[in-house]
């Protein structure tokens, strides 16, 4: 793979094998899950796109899973959640301290390579037993950052500010956005916030409760097949046309925080450009992240923008990322796309991104 | 034995604190150190910027750099975010905004804190200099925060050697989050069953192992448990060591042995401590019994009930 040195154009990565999602489930994203384990939380999803594909723990080929143990703030808490997917007798199996739609890049990996046909992706996490914004500052540069305790929204405001001062947005621009996303999280049993949802106080301005995503925990699942096994088990499978993640400086102070390069270089790679998407399925956990990557990813006021509702609605860290290729599949699935954009982030103000172009056969 | 209502979910303060020690390069030593000495340090990239705060490899062609600069202690903020709401560990306890900074000087910008009267007074574009900590010790909260500035631009970036004495090489950096933990249904079934001095697990559907202590999912068929089953009291080793090194805090006397118990009715192992028997006879197969210490929320040691050992035959799946 060219490095990000080359000063050629970058070209696109052809998969040298189909692979699709065939199967997508989440669950209802809830503020408190007190009540479950993490693996009681999650099986009844496995159960879910297992169902869905007639498959059973044994028939995977490869296991992915995404979440973190700051969340849960217990050492090595995956290890607990793998008793959902019967990992007796030994499972081809791995974990990403990240956010699921890396699993899902590990996964689709694992296909290509010839060595499994079918891979199972889950992740979840549970935000609930502690305070997500301060937990997040724990993945700051510790020498610099992470001293000075910078929370995650405090982070995003920082953001917001740039594109207001850049004129990118305004905030009754922002209010527009969490307006819509929870307009159209009214039509997603899974969500956690739907319809009228006020705006609300400054959290760190200018950045108000409404711009921001609801704490929450959850769980998604899903299943990649390859090729006529795609087909075998799913009438209308998501092909994966490409996928590409790339990673910003780490100093937020090295970045124009108004754009994201490296969503713009992902979304190239992954071919995003070479035709237009009908759909977009973006992880903007706040309203300010959809202005830079509308701009960033090029997506015209014709595209579908989180016709789920997105991050805004829902944002089960961990979990969210996943959940943006899975809705971007399901629409697939259902036959209300044939092109779809999915995207995921990670980290302070959309540092790290993840594209992928999903797609139907004409049926 | 039937499955049970779900008891009342338990809840427990959890608090995870670490010190991490952490060592520093030379170019973040000779910026830290530099803060302790009220001097503030970039460093060039390959392309001649000037990057503050500085660090050892350029983020663009990812050469080692170590060309290290000093920068002006006064700056223009380049974004901000007004935070009335301060958090624990932030640098200021009353409202203040979060700024990036670009120092004179440098290309890039540092983040911190902006005292300033309230949030009409911050916009971007805005003039501000350091406020340098009272006590400082090589750290970036040797800058205290940053105040509103009315005076001339710093100069150009000076060479500077980066050389001090007493550098700091190291940093701690001191974490704490607070949890509230929640050990889920099948757990707090398990814990509350133990107040009552019993143990139970919870029973596969589809193979009908019983799990102990139950995690709610079978991790042999992928399915959720939810038949719940007292097992015990009595039980076998059915493995053990002899511990011969105290460990710090613990108030019992080496050797002693722990074992996996395989309580009568379970389908996995348990361990604890084993006493009322000398290290040297403890066995597999030895038959043994819990021992309770009073207001104790788990059995203090198990110890032989005296009956015949096991058949290997009865235990060997659960070594």
């Amino acid at each position: 793979m060219p490095s990000g040195k080359t000063s050629a154009k970058p070209s696109v990565m052809r998969p040298v094998r189909d692979i699709a999602i065939v199967a997508f489930g989440q669950t209802d994203h809830l503020r408190s899950t007190d009540e479950l384990s993490e693996v009681e939380m999650l099986m009844p999803v496995l159960h879910q796109v297992l169902a869905a594909t007639g498959l059973k723990t044994s028939d995977i080929g490869f296991t992915c899973s995404g979440s973190s143990d700051y969340l849960a703030g217990r050492a090595f808490s995956f290890t607990m959640a793998l008793d959902g997917v019967g990992a007796w007798p030994p499972i081809s199996e791995s974990h990403v301290e990240m956010d699921g739609a890396w699993a899902l890049y590990e996964a689709w990996t694992k296909l290509l390579t010839g060595e499994a046909d079918t891979a199972l992706v889950y992740s979840y996490g549970k935000s609930s037993p502690g305070s997500v914004r301060d937990v997040l500052t724990r993945q700051l540069d510790p020498y610099y950052v992470a001293p000075l305790w910078p929370d995650s929204v405090a982070l995003a405001a920082l953001q917001a500010q740039a594109l207001i001062d850049a004129g990118d947005t305004d905030e009754p621009a922002l209010a527009g956005v969490a307006s819509r996303s929870r307009q159209d999280a009214s039509a997603n049993s899974h969500a956690q916030l739907r319809g009228s949802v006020p705006q609300g106080d400054y959290v760190v301005r200018p950045l108000r409760t409404g711009d921001c995503p609801p704490i929450g925990d959850g769980a998604a699942a899903v299943i990649l097949a390859a090729g006529d096994r795609a087909r075998e088990l799913c009438e209308r499978p998501a092909w994966i046309r490409g996928i590409d993640h790339r990673v910003e400086a780490h100093s937020l102070g090295v970045r124009d925080l108004t754009d994201s390069p490296s969503s713009r270089l992902a979304a190239e790679r992954a071919g995003a450009f070479e035709r237009p998407v009908d759909t977009a399925e973006l992880h903007a956990p706040f309203t300010s992240q959809e202005v830079v990557l509308r701009k960033a990813l090029k997506l015209g006021d014709d595209v579908s923008v989180n016709p789920s509702g997105g991050a805004l609605a829902a944002n089960p860290m961990m979990a969210a990322g996943l959940i943006r290729l899975g809705e971007a599949a399901a629409r697939i699935h259902r036959g209300e796309s044939d092109r779809a954009l999915a995207h995921a982030t990670s980290g302070p103000c959309l540092q790290q991104n993840l594209v992928a172009v999903l797609e139907g056969e004409p049926s | 034995m039937a499955s049970a209502p779900s008891p009342e979910v338990l809840r427990a303060p959890l608090v995870v604190e670490f010190p991490f020690t952490r060592s520093l390069g030379p170019v973040q030593s000779a910026f830290l150190t530099g803060l302790r000495e009220r001097t503030v340090l970039g460093v060039k990239t390959t392309d001649g910027r000037t990057l503050v705060p500085p660090v050892e490899y350029d983020p663009v062609t990812a050469d080692e750099i170590r060309d290290l600069v000093e920068v002006s202690a006064t700056g223009t903020v380049t974004t901000w975010a007004w935070n009335h709401e301060p958090r624990r560990g932030q640098p200021l306890d009353a409202p203040f905004a979060w700024v990036l900074v670009k120092l004179d000087g440098a290309d890039t910008a540092l983040l911190h804190a902006l005292d300033a009267p309230g949030r009409d007074s911050v916009r971007t574009g805005m003039r501000v200099r350091i406020r340098w900590a009272a006590e400082r010790t090589g750290a970036i909260t040797d800058i205290a925060c940053f105040e509103p500035y009315e005076g001339p631009t710093g100069g150009e970036p000076a060479p500077h050697a980066g050389e001090f004495s007493d550098p700091v090489t190291g940093i701690v950096a001191a974490a704490r989050l607070d949890y509230t933990y929640a050990p889920g249904r099948a757990q707090t079934a398990y814990i509350k069953a133990l107040s009552d001095r019993k143990t139970v697990g919870e029973r596969c559907p589809s193979c009908h192992k019983v799990y102990v202590p139950p995690r709610g999912a079978c991790p042999t068929c992928g399915v959720a448990t939810a038949e719940r089953v007292e097992v015990g009291p009595r039980g076998t080793v059915t493995t053990y060591c002899i511990v011969n090194i105290k460990a710090k805090n613990l108030d019992i006397e080496v050797p002693y042995v722990y074992a996996h118990i395989a309580l009568d009715g379970a389908d996995l192992a348990l361990h604890a401590r084993i006493a009322g028997i000398p290290y040297d006879q403890v066995r597999m197969g030895l038959r043994v019994e819990p021992v309770w210490t009073e207001g104790a929320r788990f059995p203090d040691h198990y110890r032989p009930t005296g009956e015949p050992d096991a058949d290997y035959d009865t235990y060997k799946e659960l070594v």
